[in-house]
């Protein structure tokens, strides 16, 4: 389990990248790598070229203000785990990142590596999806923005093209009244889930509930979101509006199985998540967080 | 519009310097070379082992400007000035074996002590940002490395001692 | 006499070197060594039409490629089948590099030899094989339907189909008051050590020598296969074990294809050759175990009491069989456990399928056997009503009838007897330790909270330390140093540690003084290996056996030496002194130098021997009957096995919504005989149920129906992490002592494996109510079996019979 050969440049500005990228299709960005040398030594991938832009530290930030977060591509996951800003502006980010793999993972892998991964199985681009998060993407053709919505393509497939960079990801804040929960059920404590759900909660002023729409992962080739507000037309979190939404669940979902379960398994954990995390993230919206998250 | 920079060939080396457990080593690699392999075969720091080669066991751990990555999930050439910390650089002052290494042995922490290098520099590196953790930290702290000997209950043990150790308390 | 050290937590001396990054493991060896890497069959059947390397060699770096036609010799015939039985009519192994067939994923066809791995690598993909198609027998279904053959000439692909019996069983049982039947599934799982396999080897031109370091559980084994297969004399092989990052069973398989090949190439080659196997080829190119159907029937009295059990068995052995019957034949044997059945028949059929290999996994057919006889146990007292725990009572071997035999042949060939043990104190003490009688409460209490929990239980027998032999040597240095040596490896036991206590108490010196080689050839060529739970049983008995040896030897030489009576010595911290007679001494590394007739006064100890005069002047300096050196060989060879015995409890809670199995308390009871040193063997214990939780509850091998194993990775083969182990193992010891050997001791190695799918079977089942018959068990599944039986609480597969 060796990777083979590859030419290997690493870029001093995000110029110099783009142009290696234009010049080589078959050539692949290497930011934190936590995905892709796994596929370099077991020769699933074999890249001509491998453009390594740990160097460009301009891509290694995280900026939060009102309107949202905004994550460079060399942020590692640690970091905006960590980022009490980006934590208070859009709580989920950090929420969904305690659930990546195991800390030593989110110490070197990127958060914006993993969203254009696309693995239909991680939390990030599910959440990317359900938060209308934007890639900012550039090529030697100049930069484009790329909803979330749009970039996930197929599993391990996005929109991005072999000459474009994901230069960073803008993640919008939460509105206020509104609450955030993910949950996934795996096989072991920090594999990929069977399922995950992530759900976004919005209360109007006298805290009846508005609009719930959550985001499933590991249930369909890519991430998928659904607006389950119609079971919470009263406006609350009652059981049977829980029920009714983790009925709405497990009715649009055609999970596959694979060896870990079944689609029937993964089906019925798509509404038992769906119910935990729209209570969670009701909770949250009615009661924010002390420590001011939103 | 830029010129792409100097792209090497396949099997070209790469200059390379790493600080390694506080000495300074410098190296001529191929691109594809894994730090791990670069540490094992190239510094001959055997100490850290390789367990799967897809970052799932951890054995590989080393501390990567005092933070724990999996050695075999890095390409060497792309750790150029970075400082490394292996199991061979745990030790104190005087060659005496550190605080998580004296717990490991007092708690009868490993056995066969393949996957001990990774929990070692692991626990190092947690017991900094958690000097006394609850068992469930100390569960939490080494919940991304694979043992096959121990069933684990003597390393929560281990960290749980280190931490003792660490601050000063307990008679080793 | 020293401080005891036997029966004492010693801190282990092996810890030293591991913590510094100071072990010596295979791939540590060697940096100058060529690197291997194997071409293997990615197809699950086939034959080979052609092998074309021409591509390999255009790349830079390689030094050599072999394929079968490059074998000559006993290596041109297949790898031998180890350990042959009459009824193994149908025995197959594969060749080194396949021949003309390949028969599992993974398969080795070529060989290549390059400057390292990476280039090896390369090199080894871009050799070309011509297959032609045949179809994949996968699993035990296909195989017993044999509508395709692994091997041609293997009618059935039955390898070998055996019985053992101590009467009429189906008689018995249609006696008996009350009859079930049950039909039981195990899947397959695997060892995986954290370290694969790996082999160095250099050919010493200057001495012509091979010296051959293999990450393996017999050295003594390698060597004889090397020195046969490569036509060597044993005389001029020598293999050294350097640090095993474990084994469980998978590293006794002898030779390995690769520890054949490796030192082949070295010879041809001239220069180091080294093979690391990574982890993808550690799934699909070691070994597996585990998978068995099995078909039970039993009657019973209203007691519970077992009046006549009758099993059959289909063990799936993979591609080929060179590790024999073992494995069914314990399982079918072991499967009694400490119960008396008083009649019994068991037939197992071991079938070939186009997988990888089965061999000995720790356990070695132990879990299948107690899996099989627990869930009959469970299945009678669910059946009359009646509790678990009393049911298992009524069926106990009681103390007084020790040695009790159990009418069978055991692994070793030889007759099954239990030597000692106390099962009913044993239940006692586990259903204390896990709360047995207070669980309904328990119970009660999590239901009134909406949580679901059951409690299991499972009770074996394990025989231990089988023969035939392993020896020991010790020699006491002028030092006063002790050098032990004894011959079977060691993968993480704490075999430097434990032999030491021993040698610390027989020999009377310090535990500090004892330093411990194992799996070294030229230090002891005569062993037979680590395995069967035998390492402190038969090299402790060994050395124990040496160190009074040696210890006689330095009391005749000290009493002539000091003029007083052998019987009024004694030796403390390696110091010979004379009972009464404060001053009158002599150290062991004196009489060492005192033990040989040539003396040079390079030390200290050699000049402090020029004050005692030994040996008799009118005699020759080396007499008959006697040899020059403190130091002495000796072997231990058992009249037959020791049983150790062991007991585990566990209480799970099930997710009524997710169908997750959550462990709460996991209590192990266990009898190993005296103990060594505790911390060690709860040590051991630890990991074996660790391992056990893994593969009742996550591990498995998943094959398609081409033979491909979907899940060769850490990723999806799910070995636990902290996370998935029980918080806390509570542990209780019962030292019944072995009469068979000087210690008194039996083996603990495996025995936290063997109950694992018995006891997660029986609480799972409890937590649902709903029978389980196949192991391991996942959320998913058990999601699919609270569907299945929903509405329904009756048992859908131990159907009761007769007029229960």
């Amino acid at each position: 389990m060796k990777p083979a050969p590859f030419s290997y440049v690493r870029p001093a500005t995000i110029d110099e990248a783009l142009a290696t990228l234009a010049a080589d299709p078959h050539a692949k960005v290497l930011a934190g790598g936590q995905s892709l040398v796994p596929l370099l030594s077991m020769r699933l991938a074999q890249p001509s070229t491998l453009v390594d832009i740990n160097g460009l530290s301009e891509l290694a930030f995280v900026r939060t203000d009102e309107s949202g977060v905004r994550i460079g591509a060399l942020a590692r996951h640690r970091q905006v785990e960590d980022d009490g800003d980006a934590w208070r502006a859009q709580p989920l980010l950090r929420q969904a990142l305690r659930l990546v793999a195991h800390p030593t993972i989110r110490n070197r892998g990127t958060t914006l590596g993993s969203v254009v991964h696309a693995d239909p199985a991680a939390e990030m681009p599910a959440v990317a999806v359900l938060l209308g998060a934007r890639v900012v993407a550039a090529s030697v053709d100049g930069r484009r923005e790329i909803d979330a919505a749009d970039l996930f393509v197929g599993p391990l497939e996005s929109a991005l093209r072999s000459d474009e960079l994901a230069l960073e990801m803008v993640v919008p804040a939460n509105p206020p009244r509104t609450g955030t929960a993910i949950d996934e059920i795996a096989r072991r404590h920090g594999d990929f889930a069977l399922c995950g759900v992530a759900a976004v909660v919005s209360v109007g002023e006298n805290g009846a509930i508005e609009t719930v729409r959550a985001s499933y992962l590991a249930v369909a080739p890519t991430p998928h979101v659904l607006d389950l507000s119609e079971a919470f037309v009263d406006g609350t979190a009652s059981d049977r509006n829980l029920d009714a939404a983790a009925e709405i669940a497990s009715g649009a979902l055609d999970p596959d199985a694979d060896i870990h379960g079944t689609a029937d398994y993964r089906r019925h954990l798509s509404g038992v998540l769906t119910r935990r995390v729209v209570r969670d993230a009701y909770t949250r919206a009615t009661a924010p967080d002390a420590q001011g998250a939103r | 519009m830029t010129t792409p920079p100097q792209v090497s060939a396949p099997d070209a080396l790469h200059a390379v310097s790493l600080i390694v457990n506080g000495t300074a080593y410098a190296l001529e690699i191929p691109a594809r070379r894994l730090l791990s392999d670069a540490l094992r075969h190239d510094l001959g720091l055997t100490g850290t082992h390789v367990g799967c080669e897809h970052g799932v066991c951890g054995a590989c751990t080393i501390l990567v400007d005092g933070q724990p990555m999996r050695s075999c999930l890095l390409l060497a050439v792309s750790m150029d000035g970075a400082e490394l910390t292996t199991v061979e650089g745990l030790t104190e002052e005087g060659d005496r074996l550190g605080p998580v290494q004296q717990a490991f042995q007092d708690c009868h922490g490993l056995q066969c002590g393949f996957c001990t290098p990774g929990f070692l520099t692991t626990i190092t590196a947690g017991l900094r940002d958690d000097p006394d953790p609850t068992p469930e930290a100390a569960r939490e702290m080494i919940a991304g490395n694979l043992c096959r000997c121990t069933g684990y209950q003597n390393i929560v043990k281990s960290v749980l001692r280190a931490a003792e150790l660490q601050r000063g308390g307990g008679d080793a | 006499m020293t401080t005891k050290a036997f029966g004492a937590r010693v801190a282990r001396v092996e810890d030293e070197r591991f913590l510094r990054g100071r072990g010596r493991y295979l791939d540590d060896l060697a940096a100058d060594a060529l690197h291997v890497a194997l071409h293997r069959s990615p197809h699950a059947h086939a034959r080979i039409t052609d092998i074309d390397v021409e591509a390999v060699l255009d790349v830079d770096g390689v030094v050599a490629v072999y394929t079968y036609e490059d074998l000559t010799g006993a290596m041109a015939d297949p790898l031998p089948l180890l350990i042959p039985h009459p009824d193994l009519t149908h025995g197959r192994t594969q060749y080194a590099l396949a021949k003309d067939q390949v028969n599992y994923v993974g398969e080795a066809i070529a060989m290549v030899v390059a400057v390292d791995r990476y280039v090896a690598e390369d090199a080894a993909a871009r050799i070309v094989v011509s297959y032609e198609f045949l179809p994949p027998v996968v699993g035990l279904d296909a195989a017993r339907a044999a509508d395709h053959l692994v091997h041609d000439d293997v009618p059935g692909n039955l390898a070998a189909t055996s019985t053992q019996a101590t009467g009429d069983a189906m008689a018995a049982i249609s006696r008996a008051p009350h009859r079930l039947a049950l039909d039981l599934d195990i899947e397959r799982s695997a060892c995986t050590p954290l370290e694969g396999r790996g082999t160095v080897a250099k050919w010493d031109t200057d001495n012509g020598r091979l010296e051959v370091w293999s990450s393996t559980q017999t050295s003594t084994g390698v060597r004889a296969a090397v020195a046969a297969k490569l036509g060597l004399d044993l005389s001029v092989v020598d293999v050294i074990t350097p640090d095993v990052g474990g084994g469980f069973g998978v590293k006794v398989v002898h030779p390995w294809p690769e520890e054949v090949l490796v030192p082949m190439a070295a010879m041809a080659l001239g220069r180091p050759v080294k093979f690391t196997e990574d982890r993808r080829e550690h799934f699909i190119s070691a070994a597996h175990e585990r998978a068995q159907q099995q078909h039970v029937e039993v009657g019973f009295d209203d007691d519970g009491r077992i009046l006549g059990l009758d099993v059959e068995i289909w063990h799936d052995n993979g591609a080929y069989i060179p590790y024999g019957l073992i494995v069914p034949i314990i399982t079918t044997t072991q499967l009694l456990g400490p119960y008396k059945p008083p009649v019994y028949k068991a037939t197992f059929h071991s079938l070939y399928t186009n997988t990888v290999i089965v061999t000995p996994y720790r356990g070695a057919g132990r879990p299948q056997g107690v899996y099989a006889m627990e869930r009959t146990m469970d299945a009678i007292a669910a059946a009359l009503g009646k509790d678990r725990a009393e049911v298992r009572a009524a069926n106990f071997i009681q103390p007084d009838e020790f040695p009790y035999d159990q009418g069978l042949i055991f692994q070793d060939g030889k007759p099954l007897i239990y030597d000692s043990g106390d099962f009913p104190q044993m239940l006692d003490k586990v259903k204390a330790l896990v709360g047995w009688d207070e669980f309904a409460a328990f119970r009660d209490e999590m239901r009134a909270e909406g949580r679901r929990v059951g409690i299991g239980l499972a009770c074996y027998v394990e025989g231990t330390g089988v023969g035939p032999y392993e020896g020991g040597h010790i020699q006491v240095e002028t030092t006063g140093k002790v050098k032990v040596s004894t011959g079977l490896t060691t993968q993480g036991q704490g075999h430097q540690t434990v032999f030491a206590q021993i040698v610390a108490d027989e020999l009377g010196v310090r535990f500090e003084d004892v330093e411990v080689v194992t799996g070294d050839t030229r230090r002891m060529p005569y062993a037979v290996g680590t395995y069967a739970s035998r390492a402190a049983v038969m090299s402790g008995s060994a050395i124990a056996l040496t160190a009074r040896s040696v210890r006689r030897k330095a009391l005749e030489l000290a009493a002539e030496a000091l003029e007083a009576n052998v019987d009024d010595l004694e030796i403390r911290d390696g110091v010979v002194e004379v009972r009464g007679a404060p001053g009158a001494q002599i150290s062991l590394g004196t009489l060492a130098v005192l033990s040989n007739p040539l003396r040079y006064a390079f030390d200290e100890a050699s000049k402090a021997a020029t004050q005692f005069s030994v040996g008799d002047p009118d005699k020759v300096p080396v007499p008959e009957g006697t040899s020059p050196g403190l130091e002495s060989r000796d072997f231990y060879s058992p009249p037959r096995s020791t049983f150790a015995s062991g007991m585990h409890a566990v209480i799970v809670e099930t997710d009524p919504d997710t169908a997750e199995i959550r462990i709460l308390k996991y209590a192990v009871v266990h009898d190993c005989g005296r103990l060594i040193n505790p911390m060690i063997v709860e040590g051991q214990i630890h990991g074996g149920v660790a391992q056990g939780v893994g593969g009742a509850l996550y591990e498995r091998m998943v094959y398609d129906e081409h033979g491909q194993l979907l899940n060769a990775s850490f990723m999806d083969f799910l070995m636990p992490y902290v996370t998935e182990v029980p918080e806390t193992i509570d542990v209780d010891h019962l030292e019944t002592p072995s009469p068979l050997n000087p210690l008194g001791i039996k083996g603990a190695g495996e025995a936290g494996v063997i109950p694992s799918a018995a006891v997660f079977a029986s609480a799972i089942e409890d937590a649902e109510g709903i029978v389980i018959t196949r192991m391991p068990i996942s959320p998913s599944e058990l999601y699919d079996l609270r569907r299945t039986h929903a509405g329904s609480d009756e048992a859908a597969v131990a159907a009761v019979e007769g007029d229960s």
